[in-house]
């Protein structure tokens, strides 16, 4: 599978929810439609909440994986 | 560029850039709106105390008065190590205090036809949580000519009311002088100091009164325009009226007679037993 291509990428290590959704919402607020964050993360319950709000905010969420021990790759494409 | 906050802003205000209404760009609203607050008492104090929280950047605040031991029932920016001081001095303490981001403007005046367009024609929403018709009459009427969104409250033993008049949009607002053309003859509407007053009804109306101000700032949801809200605490009710604008009214009516500011009489205001 081919490497996606982030437009903003955002290092969350160390941060907790719900900081690191809401980080991530306003780098997102600041892009264009179409384009796409990369959040890494390494907190649990980010991994699960980060993307749920994602959604729930109308975003697409493209792929979550996981890259090492406790260690995750988010894509989010901005829909609006 | 937008808008970038600091770190204690981000944790600060992460409640409401989580909400979908709010975000970021909610946040940034708030923090360059301007609200101004006639009355730093009963209804004054949870306003501002929420608008405070909130992040609203700049807030005005006018009063004359000194607090006293009998406010302290119910006004809770003030505190009994206070008393003495000007109100809006201890007001600008307690939110200052409560939020850095926030620069309070206090003016420790009592508001009257000379200073009162000056007072408000830079801020965005008015809240008149005054004590008397004289200076309702006079945020009403300068609110009106400058095109001021006013958030309406008064409380009086366990009842409380509640109305937002939007003076951006006239022809769809009523006014307050659709409600209550003039004020009432001295001595036929008691005031709180004679009829008393549940210290906890300002502090929901003030606090609704807040919320209506946020509203209108993020314009998100419905403001209470063109209706008047009763609360009643000892039943906990609330009731929901339509106002309508008044085609005699003499402010915004089709021929209207007040073309200029009025001074009322303070005198129909004070006690009379």
């Amino acid at each position: 599978m081919s490497e996606i291509k982030a437009d903003r990428e955002l290092d969350l290590k160390g941060e907790v929810c719900p900081f690191t959704f809401v980080k991530s919402k306003l780098i997102m607020e600041q892009m264009e439609p179409g384009q796409i964050l990369k959040v890494i993360l390494d907190y649990p319950p980010s991994v699960e909440n980060v993307p749920k709000s994602m959604r729930e905010e109308g975003q697409e969420v493209i792929e979550l994986k996981q890259i090492g021990d406790n260690l995750w790759e988010l894509y989010v494409r901005k829909v609006k | 560029m937008s808008f970038q906050f600091t770190e204690e802003q981000i944790k600060r205000y992460s409640r409401h850039i989580i909400l979908p209404e709010v975000g970021g760009k909610g946040q940034e609203k708030l923090l360059k709106s301007k609200v101004l607050v006639v009355g730093a008492g009963g209804l004054g104090s949870p306003a501002l105390y929420y608008l405070a929280a909130a992040g609203v950047g700049t807030i005005g605040v006018v009063d004359f008065d000194v607090v006293d031991f009998s406010n302290l029932q119910r006004q809770i920016l003030h505190n009994t190590s206070r008393v003495g001081m000007p109100k809006v001095e201890s007001a600008k303490k307690t939110l200052e205090e409560l939020n850095p981001d926030v620069k309070v403007v206090a003016y420790n005046e009592k508001i009257h036809k000379g200073n009162v367009l000056d007072i408000i024609k830079d801020y965005d929403i008015v809240l008149d949580g005054s004590d008397n018709f004289p200076t309702r009459f006079l945020v009403n009427d300068a609110c009106y000519f400058l095109n001021k969104p006013l958030v309406s409250a008064a409380i009086l033993r366990f009842e409380g009311q509640l109305t937002t008049f939007d003076y951006r949009d006239k022809e769809n607002s009523p006014c307050y002088r659709c409600l209550f053309p003039e004020p009432p003859p001295p001595g036929l509407v008691p005031s709180c100091q004679e009829a008393g007053l549940l210290g906890v009804v300002g502090g929901i109306m003030g606090t609704l009164q807040a919320n209506e101000a946020l509203k209108l700032i993020l314009d998100i949801g419905e403001p209470l325009v063109g209706k008047l809200l009763i609360f009643d605490a000892l039943g906990t009710e609330f009731n929901v009226v339509k106002l309508r604008k008044d085609k005699k009214c003499p402010l915004c009516g089709e021929n209207p007679k007040i073309k200029e500011l009025i001074e009322y009489d303070q005198e129909s205001c004070e006690i009379r037993f």
